[in-house]
């Protein structure tokens, strides 16, 4: 039985195709058969991000129209056989996408894989409405700012009340929170909220925390997911954020400031 | 004629005339076939005898009204007469429908609103009936967005409203868990209906059209759990 995980904000952004990446690739470094699907038609990403861009003969829409299988238009991860890539057309624009049309593709995908994850355009239009919908999971993505957090909120409003599980009532999806871009140091400097006030407004089962990086851009621009980077704190963070929705009990990290040693105080950080 | 429709002037300083609103049951026709209703109305009644017994009964003709199709209303006024049920009078129907009402000595009552009960005459209930709704329970997070209303009675919300999300109630509006969004009590105008909730730091409260923002909200019940109702026009916040 595949599980649908939907990543999704309502801003943009704030890391949701990062994260999508990022968690595809660690659920299939488990071993679990993945795929992870762009649903941001006319703006797609996803595929730089994966570093797959000059790979892309098929995509998503043509799936959808019948113009190409989907064998055709899945893209096997140079880096991990357990992962594959469906990416969104640039050339079209949302409208493109049909609820008929998702869930013709996503239960095909249901077959072979054991995760689909669907990357969610931000906003809560036709894309970000039609990659929640047929969601078993979703991972809501937030920076520790206020207009994140509201649109956050509004988002969850949206699962719970316009995806196929709620229009069945079915077991609601199941939400988790991301914090991403998170600096304890300017949560010190009052410059950003802190995890104990987004919990509060949103109050979400936290998923993960993942700090405010220079390895996410750089990851980003030499298109391989940050978890690989093993050495980045953002990738350990995603380490532990897949081996939470696994079900593993992993402590939470990169929540306060770290101590700086001798060293770190004389030399800087 | 019935005794309801002999004149009333024969005893003018026994009565006052008053506006009063009484609740009739009435009978919607779906058919205008008088063998047909009288017979149906006889089984009808056949099953709850006393529940009929000099029961008076309006005759609504809204679905008719469309096919404009004769209705033969003193056969309909004997076939409800021997029923037991005193017909008053007539709703809704045209013009044509009006005229022969009042030939058979039926009166036109103001239209009425509509129960959007649909059911033919047959499915008439005897049963008792069901407890009014008192309200709606919300057990989930009301988010950014959404809008709850409980109409015909009290909201509870055993979690909390986010801010820009919306709860409306006909009656009171409790809420056990934060309040940050915006809550309307009363708005259908009961004035004495009130809001609570174990923390305030609403958006925007507001019993039956008398609101405040945010803004003016005094920073010494923000944050508390606090009951708030309307005292000579204007709302009073207090803490519990």
């Amino acid at each position: 039985m595949s599980r649908i995980i939907v990543v999704t904000s309502g801003k943009g952004g704030v890391g949701k195709t990062t994260t999508s990446a990022a968690v595809s690739m660690g659920l299939a470094l488990k071993g679990h058969r993945t795929a992870v699907i762009d649903f941001d038609v006319g703006l797609r990403n996803l595929d730089l991000i994966m570093g797959c861009e000059r790979r892309v003969v098929y995509d998503f829409v043509n799936v959808i129209n019948g113009e190409a299988s989907l064998n055709q238009a899945l893209i096997k991860d140079k880096r991990c056989d357990k992962l594959f890539v469906l990416p969104a057309s640039q050339t079209r624009d949302k409208d493109a996408l049909s609820i008929e049309g998702v869930g013709k593709v996503l239960n095909e995908l249901s077959k072979e894989f054991d995760y689909i994850v669907c990357d969610s355009p931000a906003g809560i239009e036709r894309g970000a409405t039609l990659a929640m919908y047929f969601a078993d999971d979703a991972i809501v993505v937030t920076n520790p700012e206020v207009s994140s957090v509201r649109d956050s909120d509004r988002m969850l409003g949206i699962l719970a009340s316009k995806s196929r599980r709620a229009e069945q009532g079915d077991e609601p999806i199941k939400e988790y929170l991301l914090l991403t871009r998170y600096s304890p140091q300017r949560v010190k400097l009052g410059e950003m909220l802190s995890l104990e006030d987004v919990q509060e407004i949103l109050s979400l089962h936290l998923l993960g925390v993942i700090p405010e990086s220079k390895a996410v851009l750089n990851a980003s621009n030499a298109g391989t997911p940050v978890i690989l980077d093993e050495k980045s704190d953002a990738g350990q963070a995603y380490s532990d954020v897949v081996r939470r929705y696994l079900g593993e009990g992993v402590p939470h990290r990169f929540i306060d400031e770290e101590k700086k040693g001798l060293f770190g105080r004389l030399f800087g950080g | 004629m019935s005794a309801i429709n002999s004149e009333p002037a024969a005893y003018p300083h026994l009565f006052e005339i008053k506006n009063g609103a009484i609740g009739l049951p009435m009978l919607r026709l779906l058919g205008n076939n008088p063998a047909t209703i009288a017979n149906q109305l006889r089984e009808k009644i056949r099953q709850a005898p006393d529940f009929f017994r000099g029961a008076p009964m309006v005759i609504d003709l809204h679905e008719l009204s469309a096919l404009d199709e004769e209705v033969d209303f003193s056969a309909l006024v004997s076939a409800m007469r021997d029923c037991g049920l005193v017909p008053v009078g007539i709703c809704g129907g045209t013009d044509r429908h009006l005229h022969a009402a009042q030939t058979a000595g039926l009166s036109l009552l103001a239209d009425v609103k509509h129960e959007s009960s649909h059911q033919p005459v047959q499915a008439v209930d005897d049963k008792p009936k069901q407890p009014a709704v008192i309200g709606k329970v919300i057990e989930h997070p009301v988010r950014s967005g959404q809008r709850i209303y409980a109409p015909g009675g009290d909201l509870v919300v055993l979690s909390q409203v986010s801010a820009g999300a919306e709860i409306m109630a006909d009656g009171n509006i409790h809420v056990y868990g934060t309040l940050r969004g915006r809550a309307l009590a009363g708005v259908q105008g009961n004035l004495d209906s009130r809001i609570f909730c174990l923390d305030l730091q609403a958006e925007l409260i507001a019993i039956g059209g008398h609101y405040k923002v945010s803004e003016n909200i005094e920073d010494s019940v923000r944050g508390l759990p606090v009951h708030i109702y309307l005292i000579d026009n204007s709302l009073k916040i207090e803490k519990i």
